[in-house]
């Protein structure tokens, strides 16, 4: 009868646990679900790419591939190296998803997280650099949705980061005489990862209950979202509060607080699975 | 800095069309489907333009009665003209305007102020250009008329939390003088017939 009354009246459904201060899926309203990162080996999840790191928060699993290229720096920043990263939300993750070109939600993931990036200087550009105004490198970061279960932001944000920490760069040195680059894939440095950006999700229900780490279902019946990227010195580095119902400056303030207790727990996390790899 | 609508000569010329007929798959039965459209000046819209139209989108539809026209189509295409910056503040309010002018339900009005953090902590509105590349951080927010509760938040850059309240409170106060010219525009248009 419940899932009767769970297909009819998904709102209602849920308004009855919202009630008693939980969710369906035995959550209280400020709590997430469980967060796991695999770097298997100390090359991470995928063996062809320069750094990986499998994320699943909950049901929703995220993969991010980062694979390291050289490249001309711009004219107008010579000594700065590149971060491409991309978002793909492909059909197989969820049925809400087509095939063929990015959606909207692809594209407006993949811009967050290129702004994440920007803000929070998780990289400096300038460590990129090999010689300057003449070779630089190029971080493509792909972040691969396998299965949505909604909260899409955080577990991209955190793939990254973990991503970036395992990505060791070849060394390059540039031959005097014949003035070609030659890498020696022998001699492999561990990428400088300066900040660690975390970001935390908030579906705002009915204008004024907010409840953290949504999944898919949470997120269609929700009337807004928040998102709030804190970095380690407690500084906001995005506050993404795309439309969707209005909020009072407190009610945005209880959200930070949220954020920064979620980015040390994240942070430890971290440290921790960074730990577990043994050096080769 | 005292806010304008259109700070310096940033302008975004905005068209509302509908509540009209909808296509098939887009369809909403309870609702109407509300489709935004940000061209840029020049080039062709990309990854940055697709971002902006879910945030201008989800900022409308909190505010569009969409449920008294269900099963329409309403779109709202924006074309930047000139941007000198703050340019995603002056979407918000020729958005706002557009839907305002096209007569369509709102629940209430809103109305986007831009704030820029200089490298010495203090608060700029309606940043240039120039004032923004310079900033440290640059904060948009959409604010509401009923309560001046935010709409929407966007942010780049880093700033502390603190800074980021100052921001908030320096934008809801700025809202009234935005909300003020709205009402006086409508009045000036309706006065003339």
């Amino acid at each position: 009868l419940s899932i009767c009354f769970r297909t009819v009246e998904p709102l209602e459904y849920y308004r009855r646990f919202l009630k008693e201060n939980c969710r369906p899926d035995g959550r209280e309203l400020g709590e997430f679900r469980a967060t796991t990162v695999n770097h298997f080996l100390s090359s991470g999840s995928i063996t062809t790419a320069d750094g990986s790191a499998l994320v699943k928060l909950g049901n929703t699993t995220v993969i991010c591939g980062v694979k390291a290229e050289l490249a001309a720096p711009a004219v107008d920043a010579a000594n700065k190296g590149y971060i491409v990263p991309n978002v793909e939300l492909p059909s197989l993750c969820s049925t809400r998803f087509r095939s063929g070109p990015p959606g909207e939600e692809a594209q407006a993931a993949s811009q967050f997280i290129a702004d994440v990036i920007e803000n929070s200087q998780i990289i400096a550009k300038e460590d990129l650099c090999i010689a300057n105004g003449k070779l630089a490198w190029v971080l493509y970061c792909d972040i691969i949705c396998l299965d949505y279960d909604g909260n899409i932001l955080d577990a991209s944000t955190f793939a990254l980061l973990a991503a970036l920490k395992n990505v060791q760069l070849p060394s390059v040195t540039i031959n005097e005489e014949t003035g070609l680059s030659e890498v020696n894939f022998k001699q492999k440095n561990p990428l400088v990862v300066r900040e660690h950006p975390v970001a935390t999700s908030f579906a705002i229900f009915d204008d004024t209950l907010l409840i953290v780490d949504p999944t898919a279902e949470e997120e269609d019946l929700a009337t807004g979202t928040v998102t709030i990227v804190t970095d380690d010195e407690g500084r906001l580095c995005s506050v993404h509060k795309p439309g969707g119902s209005p909020l009072t400056g407190a009610k945005l303030q209880d959200c930070i607080t949220r954020a920064i207790t979620r980015h040390k727990e994240v942070k430890k996390l971290i440290e921790k699975v960074i730990k577990s790899i043994k050096p080769k | 800095s005292s806010p304008s609508p259109s700070p310096g000569d940033t302008s975004v010329l905005a068209g509302v069309y509908g509540p009209a007929e909808v296509k098939g798959s887009r369809e909403l039965p309870d609702r109407a489907a509300l489709e935004v459209l940000l061209r840029p000046k020049v080039g062709l819209p990309g990854v940055l333009e697709r971002s902006r139209e879910q945030l201008l989108r989800q900022t409308c539809e909190a505010v569009l009665l969409g449920v008294l026209h269900p099963r329409t189509a309403i779109t709202l295409v924006l074309q930047v003209l000139n941007d000198a910056g703050s340019l995603l503040s002056c979407c918000l309010n020729a958005a706002c305007m557009g839907l305002l002018d096209a007569g369509l339900p709102l629940a209430s009005l809103f109305c986007g102020v831009t704030c820029a953090l200089d490298p010495n902590g203090a608060i700029g509105l309606d940043p240039t250009s120039r004032q923004e590349q310079e900033a440290r951080a640059v904060l948009t927010f959409a604010i509401d008329s009923a309560e001046r509760k935010v709409l929407m938040a966007t942010s780049k850059g880093s700033c502390s939390v603190e800074e980021m309240q100052q921001c908030l409170a320096a934008a809801q106060r700025a809202a009234d003088t935005i909300f003020q010219f709205y009402r006086d525009s409508v009045r000036r248009k309706y006065s003339k017939s």
